[in-house]
C-alpha cells in the first residue's frame, strides 16, 4: 500500500489542480447553472480530452495513458475542489473500467479508444429506486432472435442527460434482490425505445431518469457473461466509489480551506473569529477528519493498482468516511460563514448542495457501513 | 557481544530469524498476562524467569532500543532494519522484552539534550532495564497549564535543593529514578523551568499511590522535602528545561499513539465484535440482531481502520522525507477518542455481563473490560487533554491566533 505519489502522479496532480482552478472554478459551475446548461459543458469536455484525463485508466494499446487509479484519484480530487461538472467519474472511471474488466477484445478495441479521446461518454444505468441497491434491479432483458429486448426504468442516472452510451444493468434471470442473474448491456442513447427525462438537481450538475421500452440490444453489445453481471459490476462500482471518494475529499478540502481563510479574516467583537476557542476546536476536528479521510482514500486508490484482495472493504471505508467528512465540512462551512454563507452569492452553498449528491451516489455512508460490517463478519 | 547488522535487508532478516529462533524462550512466544509484563528496575521480580533471560539477551544486542546509537549500547539499526526486527518478532508472537518510560520518553530526550557524561551514565541502564524511570511533570496546580509548575529547585552551591509536590506520577512507587521539571526562576514562566534527574531513594522523597475509579493505582502523589541533588544531574541549561519538556511530551504522545492505548490481544479479553456476537446474538446471515448497535460498531471500526492507515501514512511520508507534523498532531486526539469509543461499545455489547466489579459470577475478560472502560476515561486527560490537543492543532497547524 503506497501513500506517497510518484513523480508522474505528482505532475498529473499539479496539472489537474491548476486546470480546474483556472478553467473550471465554482464560478464556471455557477455560469452553467445561470445559463440553464444543467451541468452540460461540451467545451469543458473538450479540454478534459485534450489533457488526456479520459484515458487515465485506459492502457496505451487502446490509446489511453494507463496511469492507474492513484493517478485518476488525483484528477478526481482536483475536480472535487471546484465542484466541476465533468463526465470523468462515469466515463473515465466507471465506463472505462466496465469495458476493461468485462469487455471482449473486440469491444475494447471498439470503445476504449473512443472513450480515451473523449469522443464517447458513458453513464451507468443501475439503480431503480431512490437508494443505491445493485441487486435490486428489476429491469428485464429477454432473449430475442439476435440479442435481447430490454424493458424497465432507471432512476437518477448520473450524466444520463448527456451521455452518449448507457451501460444498462438488466435482469436475465431471477428476481429483484438476487445477486445472480444480472447482465450488462451497452445501449446507445439514440437506440429505439430509450427515453430520457432530464432532471434539474440541487447541485446544478443535472441527471436523468431513463425509460427503456422494448429496446433491442444486439449480442455484440452484451458486456461480459450473461447472468454474471455482478462479477463485473461489483469491482466496477468499487472503483467508482473510490474515485468518487477522492472527489469528495477534494470538495471537503476546498470547503475547509475557504472556511479556514474566513476564520482568519472575519472580525467580531474586535477579534478575528478564528481566535475564539469554540471555533478553533471545530476547525481542529474538521482537520482531524480530513486527515483520516485522506488516508482512507489513498489506501483505497492504491489498493486497486496493487490488485489487493481488500478493495471492497477499503472502497466502503473510503466512501463512508468521505461521506461523513464532506457532510460535516460543508455544513460547518455554511455555519462558520454565518449569514453570508446562506446567500446564493457565496460559494458555501454550492459545496453543501453538491455534498448531498456525492453522499447519495453509489451508496450512502449508511449503505457502506452496512457493507463494511458484512465484510467483517457481523 | 557487539553485533554488526549486515546492510542487505534480506540477509539481516534471515539472521534475525535464526537468532530469535535460538534465543527467544518458548514461553516468551505466548500471550503475556498483565502480571508478567517486565518494567525492569531494582524492584523487578521477573515472575516468569524466562522473561529475565529474554530481556538480557535482547538488551545485550541493544535490541530493546534497536534504533539507539551503538556507542551507548543501542542496536544502531536504521528504520528499515527496525521494521524487519519488529516483523520477525511479531511473526513468532515474541513478547516485548521491556516496557519502560526510559525507552519511550526519557531516553530519546536525553540522547538529544544530555551531555556525554549523562548519556554514558544513564542510557545503558535504560537499555538493560536496570533503572526504572518515572516522570515528574504534573502538579496539583499545573495540569493542562504545565508551565505553571511550582516545585522549587534552589542552587546551594555544591548541590541543588528541591521542595514541592508532583501528582499523577506514573508508577512513582515502583520507580528507581525520576526525570523532573522544577522551577529555578520565579520571575518568569516558561524560561524559569529546569529539567533534573534524581534517585527516588534520596532522603526526603515520599510517594503515595492514588486509587482510580477503575480500582487500580498506576499513579502517585509524590512529595519532595529538602531533597539534595548533585549538580551534574541537571540536563541542558539552568532555566532551559521547557524545550526538553516539550520534546519529551512529543515522544510521550507518539508512544501513546503507537500503542493505541493497548489491544485486547493476549489479555483474555475478546474483540468488540466477538463480544457483540456472543451477548447480542446474530440472525441466520450472521448479522448482529441489534441493528443500531451494529451500525455504531461498524462506524467505530471504520474510524479504527482510518486511524491505522493514518499512522502508516505518516510513517511512509516521514520515510520519504515529507513533512508529517500536520498528520502526527491529530494522532493523540484520535487515539483517545477511538479507545474510549471502543470501551463504551464493549460495555454496551456486554450488557449486564459488563457490570461486574470483582469475584465470582462474571467472566474474567468481561471484568477487565469494565475496568478498562473506567480507565479509558483518562485517555483524553493524560499526556495532554483532548482539548489541549485541539488547541495545538488549531494554533500550530492551522495557524489560528489567540485574542489580540
Amino acid at each position: 500500500m503506497s501513500f506517497v505519489l510518484t513523480e508522474d502522479q505528482e505532475m498529473l496532480r499539479d496539472t489537474a489542480i491548476n486546470f480546474t482552478r483556472d478553467e473550471l472554478p465554482v464560478k464556471h459551475l455557477r455560469g452553467l447553472r445561470d445559463s440553464g446548461k444543467n451541468g452540460v459543458d461540451p467545451e469543458g469536455r473538450q479540454k478534459l480530452a485534450e489533457l488526456g484525463f479520459f484515458g487515465v485508466l485506459i492502457p496505451e494499446e487502446y490509446d489511453g495513458v494507463g496511469m492507474g487509479m492513484v493517478a485518476l484519484g488525483q484528477v478526481m480530487e482536483a475536480q472535487g475542489r471546484t465542484l466541476a461538472s465533468t463526465p470523468l467519474l462515469q466515463t473515465a472511471c466507471i465506463g472505462a473500467s466496465a469495458i476493461l474488466l468485462g469487455g471482449s477484445e473486440a469491444q475494447k478495441q471498439e470503445w476504449l479508444p473512443k472513450i480515451a479521446s473523449g469522443e464517447v461518454t458513458t453513464a451507468l444505468a443501475l439503480d431503480e429506486g431512490s437508494h443505491h441497491n445493485p441487486a435490486g434491479v428489476a429491469t428485464e432483458a429477454e432473449r430475442d432472435g439476435q440479442g435481447y429486448t430490454l424493458n424497465g426504468a432507471k432512476k437518477y442516472v448520473q450524466d444520463g442527460h448527456h451521455a452518449d452510451v448507457f451501460i444498462v444493468v438488466a435482469r436475465t434471470f431471477g428476481e429483484a434482490g438476487d445477486k445472480h442473474g444480472l447482465t450488462l448491456f451497452l445501449v446507445p442513447r439514440d437506440a429505439n425505445g430509450v427515453s430520457v427525462q432530464t432532471l434539474n438537481t440541487v447541485d446544478s450538475h443535472g441527471a436523468a431518469h431513463l425509460t427503456l421500452e422494448d429496446v433491442h440490444v444486439p449480442e455484440s453489445h452484451v458486456l461480459g457473461a450473461p447472468d454474471k453481471g455482478m462479477d463485473i459490476l461489483e469491482p466496477v462500482l468499487d472503483r467508482g466509489r473510490i474515485a468518487l471518494a477522492a472527489e469528495m475529499l477534494g470538495s471537503s478540502r476546498a470547503a475547509f480551506e475557504m472556511t479556514h481563510e474566513y476564520l482568519q479574516t472575519r472580525k467580531q467583537f474586535g477579534q478575528l473569529i478564528g481566535s475564539f476557542q469554540a471555533l478553533q476546536h471545530r476547525a481542529a476536528k474538521m482537520f482531524t477528519d480530513l486527515e483520516l479521510t485522506t488516508s482512507c482514500v489513498s489506501a483505497a486508490l492504491s489498493a486497486v493498482d496493487e490488485q489487493r484482495n481488500d478493495i471492497a472493504e477499503l472502497a466502503s471505508l473510503a466512501k463512508a468516511m468521505a461521506g461523513e467528512t464532506v457532510h460535516l465540512v460543508s455544513n460547518d462551512t455554511v455555519q462558520l460563514h454565518g449569514g453570508i454563507g446562506m446567500t446564493d452569492e457565496h460559494e458555501a452553498g454550492f459545496y453543501m448542495k453538491r455534498a448531498r449528491v456525492q453522499e447519495a451516489l453509489l451508496g450512502s455512508a449508511s449503505f457502506h457501513r452496512d457493507r463494511f460490517a458484512q465484510i467483517n463478519g457481523y | 557481544m557487539p553485533y554488526d547488522a549486515p546492510s542487505d535487508l534480506e540477509t539481516f532478516r534471515q539472521e534475525v530469524r535464526d537468532w530469535l529462533e535460538e534465543n527467544c524462550p518458548q514461553s516468551m512466544r505466548t500471550p503475556q498476562p498483565e502480571d508478567e509484563v517486565v518494567w525492569g528496575g531494582r524492584r523487578e521480580k521477573f515472575k516468569n524467569p524466562d522473561s529475565k533471560v529474554w530481556l538480557e539477551r535482547m538488551a545485550e544486542r541493544g535490541w530493546t532500543a534497536p534504533h539507539w546509537p551503538k556507542e551507548y549500547g543501542g542496536g544502531g539499526l536504521d528504520r528499515e532494519q527496525v521494521k524487519v526486527l519488529n516483523q520477525e518478532m511479531s511473526r513468532i508472537n515474541a513478547r516485548i522484552p521491556l516496557h519502560s518510560f526510559g525507552l519511550w520518553m526519557f531516553g530519546p530526550a536525553l540522547l538529544e539534550f544530555g551531555n556525554e557524561e549523562q548519556k554514558k551514565r544513564f542510557i545503558p541502564d535504560i537499555i538493560h532495564g536496570r533503572t526504572r524511570w518515572c516522570q515528574g511533570y504534573s502538579e496539583p496546580g499545573a495540569g493542562s497549564d504545565l508551565a505553571g509548575l511550582q516545585t522549587k529547585c534552589e542552587d546551594k552551591g555544591d548541590h541543588y535543593l528541591i521542595n514541592g509536590q508532583k501528582v499523577w506520577t506514573s508508577y512513582a512507587d515502583q520507580a528507581d529514578w525520576i526525570f523532573c521539571l522544577v522551577r529555578t526562576d520565579n520571575t518568569v514562566k516558561h524560561e524559569g523551568i529546569s529539567f533534573i534527574l534524581f534517585d527516588m531513594a534520596s532522603e526526603g522523597v515520599e510517594t503515595r499511590p492514588i486509587k482510580l475509579i477503575s480500582g487500580s493505582s498506576p499513579f502517585c502523589e509524590t512529595f519532595f522535602n529538602d531533597v539534595k541533588v548533585p549538580k551534574d544531574q541537571l540536563v541542558g541549561e539552568v532555566n532551559g528545561g521547557w524545550k526538553i519538556a516539550k520534546r519529551l511530551l512529543q515522544f510521550e504522545r507518539s508512544s501513546i499513539s503507537a500503542s493505541g492505548f493497548g489491544s485486547a490481544r493476549g489479555s483474555g479479553m475478546l474483540e468488540l465484535e466477538e463480544y457483540a456476537k456472543i451477548h447480542v446474538g446474530t440472525d441466520s446471515d450472521g448479522k448482529l440482531l441489534d441493528g443500531d448497535l451494529r451500525g455504531r460498531i461498524a462506524d467505530h471500526q471504520m474510524y479504527t481502520k482510518a486511524f491505522g492507515l493514518t499512522v502508516r501514512r505518516s510513517q511512509e511520508q516521514a520515510k520519504a522525507g515529507q513533512e508529517v507534523g500536520h498528520t502526527a498532531s491529530i494522532i493523540k486526539y484520535a487515539a483517545a477518542k477511538m479507545n474510549q469509543d471502543k470501551h463504551e461499545l464493549m460495555i454496551e455489547a456486554l450488557g449486564t455481563e459488563g457490570l461486574g466489579w470483582e469475584g465470582e459470577g462474571f467472566d474474567k475478560g468481561a471484568k477487565m473490560v469494565t475496568r478498562g472502560w473506567l480507565r479509558s476515561k483518562g485517555n483524553s486527560i493524560e499526556g495532554g487533554t483532548s482539548e489541549i490537543n485541539l488547541n495545538v492543532v488549531a494554533k500550530r497547524v492551522l495557524g489560528l491566533r489567540d485574542h489580540q
